[in-house]
């Protein structure tokens, strides 16, 4: 398993690529609920500020951002567009991701069995250059001690660590799902089933607009989707899965599906039109 | 009372190098009473920063670096005037510029040694900045610039402590004397090994921008396996550090009343800056055009991309990008009076031309800085605005009133200006 698992190819700089995980969302059938928030902080006990109002010193390892297409009714449209961490692989994959090959301090690695990109809290020292570096802006900082309602403290996840002040975080694609999911596969001597690992947000998305799974893994959906088998036209439509920011050689794990041209347009600065008709789509969290 | 004054009077001015007039005492306590508030004020804060913590700052998720970032790659592109100045009269032979050595020396230990202590308030988890050193990461160019950094520092401490050695009482130790006097036989290797540190942690310090892919503003492509931010953080520096010891230097004349450096000196040193700033403004306008025309047009982007936006204070005033024009005419402008023997020679104009040159390296400091974090990359993201608090103005100011401190106390008591008895006769 793992390092091995028959899926797995030689890729990038010699490295034996093992499984690649990453999403699917689909932003057509994203409704902008915000239950992928709300899922993502409560498995990974991120903290909360009492007043969350501020989002440039708010922790949101998955945010939901809120686009529109600047026109005025009755052509105005808007969509949803969660952003987790992309895991990115960087060129060939060969794990030369923004973030991970400017740590000073190798506080955050990139896997090759998973395709991963971690982040080791007790060794970074919270310089932050990483998250200059990321341009999705999925790192987060430790502006604060982190502080739960005592009676919050319960429900504190027990498989991951809180993080103190001063270093940096961001998500983690509930990595520690998947090492309770390869405990259990490795006890009992087999591989790792798709459902056996799936993040807290895809889960919790009412509309099942996030599809997760190992890209590496033609059983998997994602596998699927992204490399346009046939199982994958059920989902597709016609729809090209697209990555935000794909000109920059990031090579996130996090694809795109919509139907809306000037959706697929926002996600990549080279397909705008030279000059668009109305506004840009314009930004805003959710 | 006053007998006990006159008599510290006496004993202080004992202190001073040998036939030369300094301010007195009152003043002088009067001078560092108003710059050690300043200080404390600036300590005040940094204690606050470390028990604190960040949120003492106005920094965010958008704006991870900030001012303290900008006046890091700031004084130690303008604390270049050492390692240059030190390569021209050591390793080149320019002879003359042993009169303006120390101070150059002078000027650059305390840029370095205010750009460490800016960096150990600046990191989330001070005790374990040690990291960087421990689990270093070779291919960060944080890793270079710590490494390199903390050596040059060495090597500025030991092209410092044989000036302070040279004090009039110290001086009169044995002990003190031949050790001042051997650091001095051994001077030009500490100068050549500083000078390529500071080559690396110079040019490290622009591949920090340099190296971001997901950064197009900052980013560029690599050169040989270094992006060309490198090569023109270096090359800036050793043209804009050099105005800057000339302009501290004639900031200290003014203030003190004196001519404390010989004019043929400073045009050497000038001329040298001048030259450096016109090839540097060549390379740094080829650059841009590169970036804007080739670069970005790869990465579907256009340079106006970086210029339209709502980002006024940053980029665009009356539809002028008006920091890029800025910029370019730092250099360009001072270059070009410092090539003239006649804008050398010309007070007024040489001080225009080094204070402009100083600017220039700081307003590049600040666009690979700022500007890098403000522009938006996914294109429905938003612009953000960021203020310093007044922590981060007061440990950003502290560095000035400890510079002002220690060129005061140095020029005081020890003999940084070899001209300075010729000048002034007593
Ligand atoms: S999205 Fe950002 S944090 Fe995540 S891997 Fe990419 S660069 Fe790193
Ligand atoms: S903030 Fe932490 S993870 Fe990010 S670059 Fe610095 S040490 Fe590494």
């Amino acid at each position: 398993m793992g390092e091995t698992q028959g899926h797995g190819h030689q890729e990038g700089h010699g490295h034996a690529q093992g499984s690649k995980y990453g999403m699917v969302i689909d932003l057509d059938k994203c409704t902008g609920c915000g239950a992928c928030m709300v899922a993502c902080m409560a498995e990974n006990n991120v903290p909360t500020k009492p007043d969350e109002t501020n989002k440039l010193d708010t922790i949101t390892w998955m945010r939901v951002f809120k686009l529109s297409n600047g026109k005025a009714f009755p052509e105005a449209e808007t969509c949803y567009l969660p952003r987790p961490c992309m895991h990115c692989g960087g060129k060939h994959d060969a794990g030369h991701s923004p973030c991970v090959s400017v740590c000073p301090a190798t506080a955050t690695d990139y896997s090759y069995k998973t395709g991963i990109v971690s982040q080791i809290y007790t060794r970074c020292f919270g310089c932050r250059y990483c998250m200059g570096a990321c341009p999705y802006k999925a790192r987060y900082f430790n502006w604060w001690d982190p502080k739960f309602p005592a009676d919050m403290k319960e429900y504190l996840s027990p498989d991951v660590s809180v993080r103190m002040r001063g270093i940096v975080e961001k998500c983690s694609f509930c990595f520690h799902r998947y090492q309770r999911a390869m405990d259990r596969a490795f006890y009992e001597g087999r591989e790792l089933e798709e459902h056996e690992y799936q993040t807290a947000c895809t889960q919790a998305c009412p509309a099942g607009a996030i599809t997760f799974g190992d890209l590496n893994n033609e059983r998997h959906m994602v596998h699927k989707v992204v490399n346009d088998k046939h199982e994958g036209h059920a989902v597709l439509q016609g729809r090209k899965p697209f990555r935000l920011l794909e000109e920059l050689d990031t090579n996130p794990k996090v694809y795109y599906l919509s139907a809306r041209d000037w959706v697929v347009k926002a996600g990549n600065a080279s397909l705008r039109e030279t000059k668009p008709a109305t506004k840009k789509p314009s930004g805003g969290h959710h | 009372m006053e007998a006990a004054y006159q008599k510290i009077v006496r004993l202080e001015s004992q202190l001073h190098p040998e036939g030369v007039q300094r301010a007195p005492l009152w003043q002088f306590v009067l001078w560092l009473g108003f710059f050690g508030a300043v200080l404390l004020w600036g300590v005040y804060a940094m204690f606050l920063c470390w028990f604190k913590g960040l949120n003492q700052t106005n920094m965010n998720d958008y704006y991870g670096f900030a001012l303290w970032i900008w006046a890091d790659l700031g004084v130690i592109a303008v604390g270049g005037g050492a390692f240059f100045t030190g390569l021209l009269r050591y390793v080149i032979g320019k002879d003359p510029l042993k009169y303006i050595i120390n101070y150059a020396v002078l000027i650059g230990f305390i840029c370095y040694s205010s750009a460490l202590l800016i960096l150990a308030i600046d990191i989330g988890q001070p005790l374990r900045g040690w990291f960087i050193f421990w689990h270093a990461n070779v291919h960060s160019m944080l890793t270079e610039v710590a490494f390199c950094l903390s050596c040059y520092f060495g090597v500025l401490c030991i092209e410092y402590i044989p000036l302070v050695l040279e004090n009039r009482k110290l001086d009169e130790i044995p002990f003190f004397h031949h050790t001042a006097h051997n650091f001095h036989e051994v001077m030009a290797i500490f100068a050549a090994t500083g000078a390529f540190l500071s080559f690396f942690h110079q040019g490290s310090l622009g591949g920090v921008a340099g190296v971001l892919f997901g950064r197009p503003f900052a980013y560029r492509p690599e050169f040989y396996i270094w992006p060309t931010t490198f090569f023109l953080f270096t090359w800036s520096a050793a043209a804009c550090g050099p105005c800057f010891t000339i302009l501290v230097t004639k900031i200290t004349e003014a203030i003190t009343r004196k001519k404390l450096v010989k004019d043929n000196v400073v045009e050497l040193l000038a001329k040298i800056a001048g030259w450096m700033l016109l090839t540097y403004s060549i390379a740094k306008i080829a650059d841009t055009l590169y970036w804007g025309f080739v670069m970005l047009p790869k990465h579907g982007l256009q340079i106006t991309d970086f210029y339209t936006n709502a980002s006024l204070i940053y980029t665009k005033l009356g539809g002028v990008p008006w920091i890029l024009l800025i910029e370019i005419l730092c250099s360009v402008i001072p270059a070009l009076i410092l090539v003239s023997k006649k804008g050398r020679q010309s007070k007024p104009a040489l001080v225009v031309a080094v204070l402009l040159g100083s600017m220039c390296a700081l307003i590049n400091r600040w666009v690979m800085v700022l500007q890098v974090m403000a522009a938006p990359i996914m294109t429905f993201d938003q612009f953000a605005l960021y203020f310093p608090s007044w922590q981060e103005l007061a440990t950003t100011i502290l560095p000035v009133a400890y510079g002002v401190i220690l060129i005061s106390l140095s020029h005081r008591y020890l003999p940084v200006f070899p001209q300075e008895r010729e000048l002034n006769p007593v």
